[in-house]
């Protein structure tokens, strides 16, 4: 298997600008692109796009569980909403709205959660997700993405706006680690394989794809040769990807910033405890609320680091020696 | 009798039909939107079996999804599906859910039944037709009951700031919800001034009479800015006076009493039925 080449550096835009821009882009090509917001337009910075587009921007107010309703609304009279607001509020605050209006009644929405899990900083636990992944994972025939740099998330908005069905995107609203060259593709139902390696495969989505890298390349200073991937779609999963990793490596570590229930660490190991067993470890919060912080100190507290996942790539090769 | 007394009647006769094979179910909430369910249908709506895909067909969402019987019948008689259906309510495998299904049953415009709901997306399809200049109508009944719900009086003032004077909101104001008097638990005290306060055009009608639901939809259509809310003032069971009188009314498993009651009342409708056709 091939690995995707990278290209370094920061992101020159914040996953909200990208946001903003693309669905000006989207909203101007085709005027059943409707963009709904609750109250958090200048959060995610469609507020700068809408006297462009007045006509496509909604503002609910501060009304998740109706703006549910509402995009349920513009869909069942053919317009193509998206729906944004962070990403406790789209899922477990209107958890049943998007149930059953939107996805029970088959309908056509796009949700954008934004403030990834830590990343919420000092909104505090009130505010911050480790639980949309698999809350959005439950929803049958739902697609559920994590987006990890810029370059994906424009091409997943683009993506999710030409498919029928309710598709979720989780990600951060400021700037990503740039992994991605602006020509690369992020088909459904796919991961990418960024390093190869022999020893341990890496399993990454979101802000945890940075540090999976960082700690496979501490893990080579050990001579440990570790294999990573970009889970980006969460459902489906790439399971021969999986099968892949698993056959060669015979030891998988998932590295979400999110609850290890339900998530990414949960849908790998669904996939591969039916297909192709292996010892495996689940980097994420463990029994936990959220809390208020900087994103460094909140990923030390939860263990949501790179040299959190090396440390559990030792313990088990210890162990196994 | 004219052809809207005559469809009214049919559909009450199909709404205890339908409910008296089952054997059980929401007869009191069923019954007491029938009179509303025929103006709309009969009258007033530009709807048809030929115009699902009319972008300028009229909409209707059962926000009380639990009525969806009486809804069932008045599809039936328009046309939407065969008679024989009903007989399948709730059945294994059927199209016709207690809740309505907008994937299942022909005529169907949305999935609804968990309560608060429907509004907001009847709100959803009106602001939409509104931006795309489409000058059609949107229709929703909500319960007295169902009002208990937030997301209601969100999608209420939403509906207002966006002045969507083609959405019309009809409150089955029934008085009872399932576990009793909606006064007892929690007092709703008065619909017209809450919607009213909130921005809406408003009357009070009596929910059991064909002309004043007519009178006040043609009030209400004289409306360029405020959103219509008709409060219908039903009772539980409306048009069959046994059941009106039952004190638990909500969701019915006939005693043999009962059951008398309602088969007499079925033949009493099927008798004013039967000889004419409903021309609707």
């Amino acid at each position: 298997m091939s690995t995707t080449p990278l290209q370094f550096g920061l992101d020159e835009k914040e996953m909200r600008q990208v946001y903003a821009e693309t669905i000006l882009e989207l909203a101007q090509n085709d005027p059943s692109v409707i963009a709904l917001e609750a109250d958090l337009m200048s959060s995610i910075s469609t507020n700068k796009i809408q006297p462009l587009i007045p006509n496509q921007i909604i503002n609910c107010g501060i009304m998740e569980a109706h703006m549910m309703g509402v995009a349920a609304g513009f869909s069942l009279t053919g317009k193509i909403p998206f729906v944004h607001t962070f990403a406790q509020f789209a899922t477990r605050r209107a958890f049943d709205q998007l149930f059953v209006s939107c996805a029970y009644a088959r309908l056509n929405v796009k949700i954008i959660g934004s403030d990834a899990g830590v990343t919420a900083e000092h909104n505090g636990g009130t505010h911050m997700a480790f639980e949309d992944l698999g809350l959005m994972r439950l929803i049958p025939n739902a697609t559920v993405y994590e987006a990890s740099d810029s370059t994906m998330f424009k091409a997943l908005l683009k993506q999710i706006y030409g498919e029928y069905g309710i598709h979720y995107i989780r990600t951060i609203r400021k700037k990503a680690k740039r992994l991605y060259s602006s020509s690369e593709q992020f088909p459904k139902g796919k991961g990418k394989l960024l390093r190869d390696g022999k020893d341990v495969a890496i399993v990454a989505s979101g802000i945890m794809v940075e540090e999976a890298l960082k700690a496979s390349d501490l893990l080579a200073n050990k001579g440990i040769e570790a294999m990573v991937i970009d889970m980006y779609s969460i459902k489906p999963i790439d399971q021969n990807l999986l099968i892949y990793a698993a056959e060669k490596t015979g030891f998988i570590i998932t590295a979400e910033n999110h609850n290890v229930i339900g998530g990414l660490g949960s849908a790998v190991a669904e996939t591969l405890m039916e297909t192709y067993p292996v010892s495996m470890y689940r980097i994420g919060v463990r029994e936990q609320f959220g809390q208020v912080g900087k994103t460094d100190y909140l990923k030390e507290f939860y263990g949501l680091t790179a040299e959190h996942i090396v440390k559990a790539v030792m313990d088990k090769l210890e162990e196994t020696e | 009798m004219n052809d809207l007394e005559r469809f009214r009647d049919k559909i009450r006769l199909w709404t205890l039909k339908q409910l008296n094979h089952l054997g059980f179910g929401h007869y009191g909430g069923s019954l007491s939107i029938v009179e509303v369910l025929a103006v709309l249908y009969g009258k007033i709506m530009n709807i048809s079996p030929g115009q699902m895909n009319d972008e300028h067909r009229d909409r209707f969402v059962l926000s009380k999804g639990h009525g969806g019987p009486a809804l069932y019948a008045a599809l039936a008689i328009k046309g939407f599906f065969p008679y024989e259906m009903l007989y399948t309510l709730n059945q294994n495998g059927t199209k016709l859910p207690s809740h309505p299904d907008r994937n299942l049953t022909p005529g169907v415009e949305m999935t609804t039944g968990s309560l608060g709901q429907g509004i907001s997306v009847a709100v959803g399809i009106a602001l939409s037709q509104k931006l795309s200049n489409i000058p059609s109508y949107t229709y929703t009944i909500v319960g007295d009951g169902e009002l208990n719900e937030g997301q209601c009086w969100e999608a209420i003032q939403f509906a207002a700031h966006h002045k969507l004077h083609r959405l019309f909101v009809f409150v089955d104001d029934n008085k009872k919800q399932l576990d009793g008097w909606t006064k007892d638990i929690c007092d709703p005290i008065d619909f017209v001034e809450k919607f009213r306060s909130f921005g809406f055009w408003t009357c009070r009608v009596n929910g059991a009479s064909l002309e004043e639901i007519e009178a006040a939809i043609l009030e209400g259509k004289k409306q360029s800015k405020k959103p219509v809310a008709i409060i219908l003032d039903t009772i539980k069971g409306q048009g069959v006076p046994y059941l009106e009188q039952k004190e638990d009314n909500h969701h019915i498993r006939p005693s043999a009493e009962d059951q008398k009651a309602i088969e007499e009342a079925i033949l009493e409708l099927e008798q004013k039925c039967s000889s004419e056709e409903v021309n609707v």
